[in-house]
């Protein structure tokens, strides 16, 4: 996109105060995601971003959303968030019943970056609201309403989702991903995870490789006593309390390990990694 | 008997009276030049309380060995008074017990040595033993590097470079954290030999004599100590601690050599040979004992294995490469893998593994990454010939030997149901193949099921607490701050008050709360020949447990299990049916679940998706309980078709609507059951007594 095109559409939403992003978020590309991600924006296709947490999913979504010039709508799902919520609702004031947008119709109504974060979070009845707007007809029906909002070309929907969550009711359907271009995401290799982490922190390169080796060793751990290893996020928890001065160790097991686990004696196993490390 | 009434107040006894007591217990060892007479004066000067635990104890005692309690008699006061009462009770308990296993003379002498039974007792304060520690240090040492390892305790630390033995316990130290360092120190030690290599030459370069191995030990923790102050430091730290006495001066020389980046065993074997004739290994507590032979024939084992799993999966690869392609694209040569591993710099512990295949550049399975590194581990090197595809892409080709003939007597059924089943040679369902027949479980023992809830009561009340706060209930909630709908009444009150002047109240929605658990679950028991023992009473407890549970919540459930021999006799047993109340029947039939013949799984597993497909309800779930991969021991079930009957029996399951998930104790379940369930949908238990626990974490965690 032309920089004046850029200008141009960044000042022309006013309604979008503050769902632009302002300042370019710090994201390491890692494998040509950030094309991929261009790609479907301009056919208008929706991104589905598979991936542990922590490893970087969120961050990339607000840097698309800087790069792209786009305001970002951002709905961290969770087990109560009906549909309603999403497209919006009747509120009572003084005199009347007054119309209150969701964040779907406000993004569709803005042409913004829609992100539902943990999609199968949500009630399996957002997946009404989800679907027509995900497949080619790029509609939303806001029933209480009457109303059919079409969503302009600028409009992006993307969600995300952990495979790695063990509940059968936290698949997510074929009918919904296969509406979806997947983009996969995992933790990326080592030096570069040590490079973000360092860079998101400010702490020494040394340091940051420590951390990174010891997010290896819990990796190894996962699937053998724990349900998922260190991600990137933790590590940089970790290495700005390593910052502020609080002992590493102290901060790898306030950060890392008690995060990761309840069971005492992994726990305790976590903690020795810890301590061998540093 | 006048001693009773005299032991009510609290006077010390006289000499006399001690004297006659002694006469009546101990008479038997007494003599006319062996009498009770300086033993009673003795006890007549301690107080009361002494007195009365001496007497005690000495009855208690004379009842197995009257000579044992006046030996006893003739020690005690010392006893109490250096250990006090609880510890002297240890100590006569003690000796009691070598009395059991080694007779009088042992037992005497026992009670003698006070000295050491009081530094003994004192090293027990601090001591750790190995069950404390093991789970703690095999998470510890799978955290070092991916390939797990297995912990045992010996009387001395060694490893095969699969298993790590470690001492059944320290005492070295006075403090609890010290000990538990020596064992942290010891295991990293053994799991680095086998992680850089003691292993890795050829047998005959390794010192033949204990004195030679006892050195090379102590130059390989050198060597590997060094690579600890690399790569981890902090475990460095804690070796340097245990490090007593300092490395000797004969060592010095040596030393720099091993603290290269690039030292290798071969470096230490050079080394032990500069050394001075007398040189003596020290005596460092993380010392273990190198025992090359074993070890490089458990390594020679794995190398092939691996080697073998790794050329087969690149076989499987390709294969499913091709048919993604529709088989159009088949290179003439043969497959070839093309591995790309990086290592982080300075460290040689993070790999970046990236493969390609018959040009074209491909994620690595886990399965594939494990085979690589742990290839790399024993290696040091991926050999070219490792990653041309051999074989059929069979999981393990090692289990041949089906016997020729059918075993006599089993015949097929007269009559059962017909099933078909999938050859993933043929890529084609075999009509009607296996005969499945349904039966009722004999019922078992009816005090199982009472005695397992006893037994786990407390945890039953946990279980039950916690699946209360997981009933669903539909309900409309009236007067909430939001909602989907306008409460009509609320907003017509709200609008009176406030026309009569009131502020407008803010709860005028209704909210409707769906937390409906509309569920189905069908669990299948593995009742194959190798659930026998204490894994069926595992089993079945666990099913104990979820019924309780379940009950609790509400959900509904059947329970079935299956076994079977050959095609022709699979069964299917019936322990409770879907639309069957959880009562006295039910419960002995759980008792009576028995280890039977075989694991063909994938009929049985059709058939249950029948069962189960049939119920209505939102969310079908089977959960299979089992230990070990499918198994029959005829028409070439085993291995890679038996597997994959399986998966596509599951993927039948998956077509009809069901979620699978397999909870199991194989500890190497993780090599087919992603390629069965998917990497998501299983769980390995490795400690097969907390199964009854787990298996309902396990349900929770999976419908919540």
């Amino acid at each position: 996109m032309d920089e004046a095109r850029v200008r141009m559409t960044r000042q022309s939403l006013p309604d979008a105060a503050g769902l632009m992003i302002e300042r370019e978020p710090y994201y390491q590309p890692l494998r040509g995601e950030v094309a991929l991600f261009e790609a479907a924006w301009r056919n208008q296709m929706p991104v589905l971003l598979k991936g542990p947490t922590g490893c970087g999913k969120t961050r990339f979504i607000e840097y698309m959303a800087w790069r792209l010039a786009r305001p970002l709508v951002t709905v961290s799902c969770h087990d109560d968030l009906t549909a309603a919520d999403l497209v919006g609702r009747y509120l009572i004031t003084a005199r009347e019943t007054a119309w209150s947008d969701g964040p779907m119709a406000r993004a569709v109504r803005l042409g913004a970056i829609l992100y539902l974060d943990e999609i199968v979070e949500a009630r399996k009845d957002t997946t009404v609201v989800i679907h027509p707007l995900a497949d080619d007809r790029r509609t939303l029906f806001v029933d209480k309403r009457g109303e059919v909002l079409k969503a302009p070309p600028e409009f992006m929907l993307a969600i995300s989702y952990n495979p790695g969550y063990q509940s059968v009711l936290k698949e997510l359907k074929q009918s919904t991903r296969q509406r979806f271009v997947a983009i996969d995401f995992d933790f990326p290799p080592a030096e570069t995870e040590a490079g973000i982490v360092a860079r998101e922190s400010g702490i020494d390169a040394a340091a940051s490789g420590r951390l990174v080796k010891l997010a290896h060793m819990t990796r190894n751990l996962k699937g053998n006593g724990l349900d998922e290893g260190a991600s990137t996020r933790l590590l940089v928890h970790a290495a700005k309390l390593i910052v502020q001065g609080v002992e590493p160790r102290a901060a790898c097991d306030a950060a890392i390990a008690l995060a990761l686990t309840d069971e005492p004696e992994m726990l305790a196993a976590v903690h020795e990694l810890v301590s061998a490390v540093f | 008997m006048n001693s009773s009434a005299r032991f009510s107040d609290n006077a010390p006894l006289d000499a006399a009276e001690i004297e006659e007591r002694f006469e009546e217990l101990v008479g038997a060892v007494l003599s006319s030049r062996r009498t009770a007479t300086a033993l009673s004066q003795e006890l007549a000067r301690q107080p009361r309380a002494v007195q009365e635990f001496t007497l005690h104890w000495v009855a208690i005692t004379a009842r197995s060995s009257p000579e044992l309690a006046y030996q006893f008699a003739t020690v005690a006061p010392g006893a109490i008074g250096a250990l006090g009462v609880a510890g002297a009770e240890k100590w006569l308990l003690e000796a009691m017990d070598v009395f059991d296993r080694e007779g009088l003379y042992r037992a005497a002498a026992s009670l003698k040595d006070l000295a050491g039974f009081i530094r003994q007792a004192r090293a027990q304060a601090g001591a750790v033993a190995f069950p404390e520690v093991a789970r703690v240090l095999e998470h510890f040492l799978a955290g070092l590097s991916g390939r797990p390892m297995k912990l045992e305790a010996d009387d001395v630390p060694w490893t095969d470079t699969d298993t790590v033995y470690l001492p059944r316990r320290i005492t070295r130290y006075g403090r609890r954290e010290e000990n538990f360092r020596a064992y942290k120190v010891t295991a990293a030690l053994l799991w680095a030999q086998a992680r850089h290599g003691t292993f890795s030459l050829d047998a005959k370069r390794y010192p033949g004599t204990a004195p030679g191995l006892a050195l090379l030990a102590a130059l390989e923790s050198i060597r590997l100590a060094a690579r600890f102050e690399r790569e981890l430091p902090g475990l460095h730290r804690d070796l340097e601690l245990l490090r007593q006495p300092a490395i000797e001066s004969h060592f010095e020389p040596v030393v720099k050599a091993l603290r290269s980046e690039s030292a290798g065993v071969a470096d230490s074997l050079l080394a032990l040979q500069r050394l001075p004739a007398d040189a003596r290994a020290p005596d460092w507590v993380f010392l273990g004992r190198l025992e090359p032979q074993r070890a490089l024939g458990v390594r020679a084992e794995r190398i092939a294995r691996d080697r073998q799993a790794l050329q087969s999966a690149v076989a499987r690869l390709r294969a499913e490469m091709r048919a993604a392609d529709g088989g159009a694209t088949a290179p003439a040569e043969a497959a070839r893998l093309r591995v790309a591993v990086r290592e982080m710099p300075g460290d040689a512990q993070q790999l970046d593994i990236s493969l390609e295949l018959d040009g074209r550049t491909m994620a690595p399975t886990p399965e594939v990454s494990a085979l690589i590194e742990s290839i790399l581990q024993d290696l040091g090197e991926l050999p070219e010939e490792y990653l041309v595809a051999a074989g059929d892409g069979a999981y393990r080709t090692e289990n041949a030997g089906e016997p020729a003939e059918l075993v006599p007597g089993i015949e097929a059924p007269a009559e059962g149901l017909l099933y078909d089943e999938w050859d993933f040679r043929r890529r084609h369902y075999r009509k009607d193949w296996c005969v499945l027949a349904e039966r009722d479980v004999q019922p078992g023992d009816s005090r199982f099921v009472p005695a397992a809830l006893i037994r786990y009561r407390a945890e039953v009340w946990h279980l039950r607490r916690s699946f209360e706060a997981l009933r669903g209930e539909d309900r409309r909630l009236r007067g909430e701050p939001w909602g989907d709908e306008v409460d009509l009444d609320a907003a017509v009150r709200a609008l009176t008050e406030m026309r009569s002047g009131a502020e407008l109240a803010e709860r005028l929605f209704v909210r409707r709360e769906r937390k409906l658990r509309d569920m189905a679950v069908m669990f299948v028991v593995d009742m194959s020949g190798s659930t026998k023992g204490w894994i069926n009473d595992c089993e079945r407890e666990a099913l104990v447990l979820l019924a309780e549970a379940l009950e609790v919540l509400g959900d509904r459930y059947a329970i079935y299990g299956f076994s079977g021999i050959t095609r022709k006799r699979c069964e299917v047993y019936r322990v409770k049916r879907f639309d069957e109340r959880y009562g006295g029947e039910v419960q002995q039939r759980i008792a009576g679940i028995q280890p039977l013949d075989y694991t063909r799984m994938g009929v049985a597993l059709r058939h249950l998706t029948g069962i189960l497909a049939a119920q209505e309800a939102r969310t079908r779930l089977m959960i299979t309980l089992s230990d070990g991969k499918p198994d029959d021991f005829s028409d070439g079930y085993r291995g890679e078709y038996g597997i994959e009957d399986t998966r596509q029996a599951l993927l039948e399951a998956k077509r009809a609507g069901i979620h699978s998930f397999c909870i199991t104790i194989d500890r190497e379940a993780r090599d087919y059951l992603p390629r069965m369930y998917g990497a998501a949908h299983y769980t390995v238990i490795e400690d097969v007594a907390r199964l009854p626990l787990k298996v309902a974490e396990v349900y929770r965690r999976l419908t919540s």
